[in-house]
């Protein structure tokens, strides 16, 4: 198992500088210059033009600007916003919990859902069940975020009202973050009727959030399961007597889990892509929305270290999924 | 318990809850976005000036709310020298500056806030863009204290505008002495972080893209304001998401409603929808340097093909009105006798004929953002191109990112009608007049490039002249050239909506843009 974890270690290693690379690159590579999108319809005078260059460092060769970045990500500095001229960094942190909780629960949400909706798809396949969650997996997956978002908050915020329209928490509680993490922070507080709040304002956007990934995992579940419960072993597993419910559950689900998992895996990135028209729907303040404003502003300090961290986060996601495997399949863990 | 219950009662714990919030009076203002910062002078964008310099801050002279009219603010009156070239202002005296966990003043606000608050936009490496680009460091020789309670601002050259530069949101008053105690802690950040002002709300906290807190300042200098207790910024960038927030009680004003919303909103008995002409304009500038755009009859004829109603109709949903001036209506000096270009095709045709163009082929540039001068340039283009084939003119629409459509349009070189516009500054034609068609801006904010004596003259004058009265007759004259020439199609003034819950009592929709909260009430 140790050999396992170094050797996907040292695969970090390069992966991470071809992540430094692509992210320093690839808002340079859009084009729009920072400085003329800052001055917008005003415009302004060469000599300022040239003023500003330096002072954001431009003039330099772009290997020096790009040596910088790297060196500064390695001592944990990602740089200053042109915009807000505070550290990436903080305000990366700063809003990074509210990303993190929101996509926490969503993919709860779509794990907890998902797998016995895959599992009773499958050991019910071609029944009425399986077709009727099937074809609701397919609609959440084609469901276009926005409109089903604004949908929700339509019927349960605006006609039912059973729910808030946006926001983490009512305006009501105020208190300062501690762990960034609004429901730890709520508890925290020791307001009454604060972590509630927070609670109520977390369905309708982790619901959404959970939709995509509810559904492809769903999916997936049911198709590893189908494809298992075909082998011999199962087959043996029935004929020696075994209860159903032990040869769907312990037998199948489990040897169906690989594909599984590695749809969970992938899902944390598409739950971060998913976050950015979450966030900005109900108002959340996270990262999504941060990452978005600051390529229309081409602030390239936020969107190559922003990027560089989402990065991190999913790769980090992916070791785990892979030393998971090992846990679950012993074959992996001894290759 | 029946669905029906359930939903009674759940409904009465949600009005309890949002009762509760707003106890205390707190108005809630579910703004569009975050602020960059709430250093007014570092940024240029309205969030921020709504976040920062309107609650925060005060300046030295202001505009009054919901007209472009300056009024005395921390200069409680001004002089001008015969020659133009000196203001002093007096300055209001007993005025206190906020206090924060970092720092409690010592002294009222005086002579010395005011050096700092501009002297420091005039170091090398400043990154701020508005005092700048206002030319405000050439125009400013130097700012002497005469004593503690006045300041004379030694300029240049005449300038009939700079009192009202100084109502602008750069100009807003820092405390030197939090300056200077910030810099000696080294932490000067604190200035866009932690901001300490004169404004009728002192600032509390701020959660980047969710919430903005202000307290009422207590000691504010003028009596009876602001009239709530608290000041949310309940910060929700959906326009849709606002509108529900709206109706649903969550906060009490809202701005940017998607036009789409606004006839049901209008017809909803708990929200009232407040309407100004915005301080803006669209246009099509013309390259009047290029052949056949340098002759005027050839622009006219052009002019005459647009059919500008359909662009308020289509592109704004009503929420426009047609724009034959290059300055709004709102704006002093406008010259309402103007007649606009009429919509007459078969006439531009023979105008074009009788200026001998014919297969006239021209592209027609739209920019890739939305703005309030215009909220879909796209379509705008589409229609253009539509009304341009009719008088047998070919056109090409073209567009590119917005930095580099930016830099683009503003080349000399530039082939093709550039669709722009403009929002006004500090209520002052100048602002648009100059900036927009004058001759220094050929090559750079003057899309059109046109450099035309006889309108130049007047609008340097006009900018000598020490009343509004003289100066606006030479404007007035001004857009009468402007309409002769035709180096833009006016198209648009976008009408700018307000919507607010019937409790709110006071709010004036500013027409330069911004949202001040000073007089605005809660009614019971």
């Amino acid at each position: 198992m140790l050999r396992f974890l170094i050797s996907r270690l040292l695969t970090f290693i390069p992966t991470f500088i071809g992540v430094c690379i692509i992210s320093f690159a690839f808002i340079r590579v859009l084009p729009g210059d920072p400085i003329v999108v800052m001055a917008g319809e005003r415009g302004l005078s060469d000599e300022r033009y040239q003023e500003m260059v330096e002072q954001f460092g431009f003039d330099r060769p772009l290997i020096v600007q790009f040596w910088d970045f790297f060196t500064g990500v390695l001592q944990g500095d990602l740089g200053t916003s042109f915009v807000t001229k505070r550290p990436v960094f903080d305000e990366f942190f700063a809003l990074f919990p509210a990303t993190l909780e929101l996509s926490f629960c969503a993919i709860v949400i779509a794990i907890v859902l998902g797998l016995p909706a895959g599992v009773i798809a499958a050991v019910n396949r071609g029944k009425f069940f399986d077709r009727a969650l099937m074809s609701s997996a397919l609609v959440g997956y084609s469901m276009p975020i926005f409109w089903w978002a604004l949908l929700l908050i339509i019927i349960f915020s605006g006609n039912l009202g059973w729910t808030p329209v946006s926001g983490r928490i009512d305006l009501l509680y105020f208190f300062p973050p501690v762990t960034g993490f609004m429901l730890i922070d709520s508890l925290l507080s020791g307001q009454d009727g604060a972590f509630t709040s927070a609670v109520r304002h977390l369905i309708l956007p982790s619901i959404v959030l959970a939709t995509i990934p509810l559904a492809v995992i769903a999916r997936q579940t049911r198709s590893a399961m189908l494809e298992v419960l075909g082998e011999d072993y199962i087959r043996t597993a029935r004929s020696k007597g075994l209860a159903p419910p032990r040869v769907n559950g312990l037998h199948a689900l489990r040897n169906a889990m690989i594909p599984v998992i590695t749809v969970i895996g992938l899902s944390v990135g598409m739950l971060l892509a998913g976050a950015i028209l979450t966030e900005t729907i109900f108002s959340w303040p996270g990262i999504g929305k941060w990452m978005v404003d600051s390529i229309y502003r081409r602030d390239y300090p936020v969107v190559q270290g922003g990027l560089l961290m989402v990065a991190l986060m999913v790769m980090v996601v992916n070791l785990i999924v892979d030393l998971t495997y090992g846990l679950i399949n012993p074959k992996i863990r001894k290759r | 318990m029946s669905l029906k219950k359930i939903m009674a009662a759940t409904s009465v714990a949600t009005m309890l809850m949002s009762g509760a919030a707003f106890a205390q009076s707190t108005l809630v203002y579910c703004s569009e976005g975050s602020p960059e910062g709430f250093d007014p002078a570092l940024y240029t964008a309205g969030t921020t000036f709504d976040a920062s310099s309107h609650p925060i801050y005060n300046r030295l002279t202001e505009f009054e709310i919901g007209t472009t009219n300056v009024i005395p603010a921390l200069a409680e009156s001004w002089d001008v020298s015969e020659d133009g070239t000196e203001v002093t202002f007096n300055l209001r005296s007993g005025v206190k500056f906020h206090s924060n966990d970092m720092f409690t003043p010592s002294r009222d606000f005086n002579a010395d806030d005011v050096i700092y608050s501009f002297e420091r936009q005039t170091v090398e490496g400043w990154s701020g863009e508005y005092f700048t680009a206002m030319g405000m460091g050439d125009l400013i020789e130097s700012i002497e204290k005469v004593d503690d309670m006045t300041v004379k601002f030694h300029l240049t050259q005449p300038e009939a505008p700079f009192v009202a530069n100084l109502a602008m949101d750069f100009a807003s008053i820092q405390s030197k002495e939090y300056a200077d105690a910030m810099e000696e802690a080294g932490t000067p950040e604190m200035l866009n972080q932690q901001p300490i002002g004169t404004g009728p709300f002192s600032f509390v906290a701020y959660q980047k893209d969710a919430v903005i807190r202000y307290a009422k300042n207590a000691d504010y200098w003028k009596d009876g304001v602001p009239k709530v207790d608290n000041l949310v910024f309940a910060i929700t960038p959906d326009a849709s998401v606002r509108y529900q927030k709206l109706s649903a009680g969550e906060c009490h004003i809202m701005p940017y409603p998607n036009p789409a919303d606004i006839e049901a909103m209008q017809s909803d008995e708990n929200i009232n929808v407040m309407e100004q002409e915005g301080l803006n304009v669209g246009y099509l500038a013309y390259n009047t340097m290029q052949e056949p755009f340098d002759n005027p009859d050839v622009r006219k004829a052009l002019n005459m093909a647009i059919d500008k109603q359909a662009i308020i109709d289509v592109v704004f949903q009503g929420s426009g009105q047609i724009a034959k001036n290059p300055i709004p209506p709102t704006m002093w000096s406008y010259n309402d006798a103007i007649e606009d270009d009429p919509y007459d095709p078969e006439a531009a045709q023979q105008m074009l004929a009788d200026a001998g163009v014919s297969d006239l082929s021209m592209k027609v540039w739209a920019m890739p953002v939305q703005r309030p001068y215009n909220p879909n340039a796209r379509r705008m283009a589409e229609l253009i191109q539509e009304d341009m084939s009719q008088i047998g003119v070919d056109v090409e629409i073209v567009t590119f990112e917005w930095g580099e459509y930016l830099e683009r349009s503003a080349d000399e070189e530039r082939d093709g009608a550039v669709l722009l516009g403009w929002t006004g500054d500090n209520g002052d034609p100048d602002n648009f007049l100059a900036v927009l068609l004058g001759c220094d801006g050929v090559g750079g904010s003057n899309r059109a490039n046109w450099c035309h004596e006889p309108f130049q003259d007047l609008i340097a004058e006009a900018k000598t002249l020490p009343t509004q009265e003289e100066r606006a007759a030479l404007y007035e004259e001004a857009q009468v050239i402007f309409k002769e020439q035709a180096p833009w199609a006016t198209i648009a003034h976008s009408v700018v909506y307000m919507p607010v819950r019937p409790e709110v009592e006071g709010y004036k929709v500013h027409p330069l843009g911004g949202h001040i909260f000073n007089e605005v009430s809660l009614a019971e």
